[in-house]
């Protein structure tokens, strides 16, 4: 019987109260009778738009109609066939731009959650015995990081019995899964258990080696490596270039999140250090801005997001800037920082900002922001962190012939469908080709790059 | 995990450690640094390499027991394993085509410092140095020193090693018998580096200095190195450590280095605290 609500139904979430006083996740996810509410929304109709929406192909209505019959594993199947993270990508897919932008009941209310669903899934089947590892084909690639395009490259290439290697810098592997993406959005051990299913595949996860230092790109084929994947993300943090960025409490968003995310400096006992600010800044309005926020706002910090122009131009996932607010979280629109100055002993206490009224469109089609003469203002804080976007690193690009990158640092693809760099055999997608970009634009670039890489080396025999 | 082949007390505050790390001594050039984890807890910190053998696939650190993270580590032993070890980072000190060359020490900086001018010796330059310690019990590496230069002084606050006074006594010396290098080159206490830098302003003498401010990556992903350098920021990890010492703005750095301080100090009650119950 289809559900005919025109919202979704409601996934069960901490209270604001709760979310502030821990690192917990937010969103709780279904109950099985709640999956099968949402999942009874879906028409599953026959020209399923919302397919066409996932960078990564998910069958959406057949997964949808598995849960609908109570199916749980056969959905999974269904799921895991195209989509090899899940239990990430229902938690930080931006659905609402995707697959549930084409979802039909979208057109009259709320589109189904497909979300939601895909997190139920995943974390239904978490325990559920891990795919078999294929015949070995003989055939060994190096991936260049372990965020989601790496990841997702690697466990598509394992899966065809390709002998794959993953070169990680950290000492941890997951990238932005790990480094940035809190734990209240997406639990480490969530990432740890889908880290594992690769693992069955054979996937051997090298950390502590920094492609372009520790080894380079050549001696990764002198070793034997027919084929390389370059998924080193955009680690490269922006600043604004205003004076007093040096201070003391001046983070890049990066590195706050990384201190917090990665080095766990939000727990009592964490030996990894990070300021305990009473008055928090954030400049930025992006996903990572509100990430940093939210974990200000969980270390115990009164926090404002400064952003220089309006609500509607935010660029961050509206969950999240709805999640920021029920938080407590103070939005500063149409303000743009000018100066940070300091006490005499270099520590933080003043964001000079001034006013801004929005104009003409620029060249990224949003208004362009233009100062109000006269509208300087103070606001008093400790720490300002920096969340204005990340290039990609050039570690690698130096030290590697034949690569090619653009004025902004991105590699650039000599064949954009295959991912293919301007080095034969050296392939590269996510952040590292884009700039800043989502999990699953990345994990849709791995998944191409598996293709094109298992063509090639197929091709040379 | 990286194994401990090797571990010496060089004063009581100074560790020498090899660790094995095959990887990381292939590559290893003086003047590069590592990141590293003592234990699953640690702190990432990091550690400018003092030697490199990779033939042996060994790295040798250099470290004086300052904070918590260098106090775990003193307290691993040979055949014990540190977590993680991560390098060569950082761009290699500029050696190629200098004639003459004045490499000064401070302190555990010595560690730093004595690969340069070694592998200056063997290049053919001709090397000075100038080594300085608070007093006798802390003075590392004055044998290795002597045996790479042509002109040499060790320096002691008090005069219990050496020469009494500065290391910037000795070079104003050294400059005011005649001697004119192509690179004053000063690794030690940022304190050190700074005074340094404004007497070989003074005399005209170029100057470069190796930086040494928190980090957590080590590739630039973090950017809590980063100086002003010239008025510029600029990144330690990547586009260092090696400045031009006439342009860091050493106060900055100094003040940035204090930042965690109190942290530091809470961590250090809690682990001497811990080996206090331990002890009972």
């Amino acid at each position: 019987m289809a559900n005919k609500s025109l919202v979704k139904t409601p996934i069960p979430e901490l209270l604001p109260d709760e979310r502030i006083a821990s690192f917990s996740e937010v969103a709780l996810g279904y109950t099985p009778e709640q999956a099968k509410e949402e999942a009874d929304r879906c028409l599953s109709c026959k020209k399923s738009p919302c397919v066409a929406g996932c960078p990564v192909g998910v069958q959406i209505p057949e997964f949808i109609t598995k849960i609908q019959e109570g199916d749980i594993e056969g959905a999974a199947d269904i799921l895991k066939s195209k989509n090899l993270l899940p239990a990430i990508c229902g938690r930080v897919c931006p659905q609402e731009t995707q697959c549930e932008a084409l979802c039909l009941r979208g057109k009259k209310g709320e589109p189904v959650g497909v979300g939601r669903l895909e997190r139920f899934v995943a974390d239904q089947t978490l325990d559920a015995p891990p795919p078999a590892k294929p015949p070995a084909n003989g055939h060994k690639v190096a991936i260049v990081g372990s965020g989601p395009s790496g990841l997702t490259c690697a466990g598509e290439l394992a899966s065809k019995g390709y002998e794959v290697t993953i070169f990680e810098a950290l000492h941890k592997a997951g990238g932005v899964l790990v480094y940035g993406i809190p734990e209240f959005r997406l639990p480490k051990s969530i990432v740890a258990r889908e880290l594992k299913t690769l693992e069955h595949l054979g996937v051997v996860i090298k950390t502590n080696s920094i492609v372009g230092r520790t080894l380079t790109v050549d001696e990764l084929f002198a070793q034997g490596f027919e084929a390389v994947f370059i998924g080193s993300g955009a680690g490269l943090p922006s600043f604004l270039g205003i004076p007093g960025e040096a201070f003391n409490g001046v983070y890049s968003a990066n590195e706050y999140l990384t201190r917090i995310n990665l080095m766990k400096a939000y727990e009592k006992d964490s030996r990894t250090p990070v300021q305990r600010a009473k008055k928090v800044c954030v400049v930025g309005g992006g996903n990572v801005a509100m990430d940093a926020a939210r974990c200000a706002r969980r270390i115990g910090a009164e926090v404002t997001i400064v952003y220089r122009r309006t609500e509607k131009e935010l660029p961050a996932r509206l969950e999240e800037i709805h999640h920021a607010k029920e938080e407590g979280i103070v939005f500063k629109l149409l303000t743009n920082p000018l100066r940070i100055d300091a006490d005499e002993n270099g520590w933080v206490r003043n964001l000079r900002c001034q006013e801004m009224k929005l104009g003409e469109p620029d060249a990224s089609g949003r208004a362009r922001p233009i100062p109000v003469e006269g509208s300087e203002f103070d606001i008093e804080t400790e720490c300002v962190v920096m969340a204005i976007g990340n290039s990609p690193n050039p570690l690698i690009s130096q030290t590697t012939r034949g690569l090619e990158v653009n004025r902004r640092g991105c590699l650039v693809l000599a064949d954009e469908d295959k991912m293919l760099t301007t080095r034969a055999g050296v392939y590269a997608g996510g952040d590292a080709v884009t700039g800043a970009a989502t999990v699953i634009l990345a994990m849709g670039a791995g998944k191409t790059a598996a293709c094109s890489i298992d063509e090639y080396i197929q091709g040379k025999q | 995990m990286f194994q401990i082949t090797a571990k010496e007390f060089l004063n009581p505050t100074v560790v020498k450690m090899s660790i094995h790390a095959p990887d990381v001594a292939a590559k290893a050039q003086p003047g590069q640094f590592v990141i590293l984890r003592a234990d699953g807890e640690g702190e990432r910190i990091p550690l400018t390499m003092a030697d490199s053998d990779p033939d042996k696939g060994a790295v040798t650190i250099i470290f004086q027991i300052v904070g918590m993270e260098t106090t775990v580590l003193s307290g691993k032993n040979a055949g014990e394993f540190i977590e993680d070890f991560v390098g060569p980072l950082g761009m290699p000190s500029h050696v190629e085509g200098l004639k003459k060359v004045c490499v000064i020490g401070g302190g555990v900086g010595c560690a730093i410092a004595y690969p340069v001018a070694k592998k200056l010796h063997e290049l053919g330059t001709a090397v000075h140095s100038i080594i300085g310690f608070r007093n006798k019990e802390l003075v590392i590496l004055e044998d290795e020193f002597r045996a790479v230069s042509s002109r040499f002084l060790l320096m002691s606050d008090d005069g219990s090693a050496g020469e009494k006074g500065l290391v910037t006594n000795a070079l104003e010396k050294f400059i005011l018998d005649g001697e004119k290098y192509d690179e004053v080159i000063a690794i030690g206490p940022v304190i050190m580096m700074k005074f340094v830098a404004a007497l070989t302003k003074k005399y005209g003498q170029k100057t470069v200095v190796s930086m040494n401010p928190i980090m957590i990556d080590g590739t630039g992903m973090c950017g809590s190195c980063r100086l002003l350098v010239g008025g510029e920021v600029k990144f330690a990890c990547v586009d260092g450590p090696d400045f031009d010492g006439h342009l860091v703005d050493y106060d900055l750095l100094m003040k940035r280095n204090s930042m965690y301080r109190e942290h530091e100090q809470a961590c250090l009650c809690r682990l001497t605290g811990k080996e206090a119950a331990v002890g009972k």
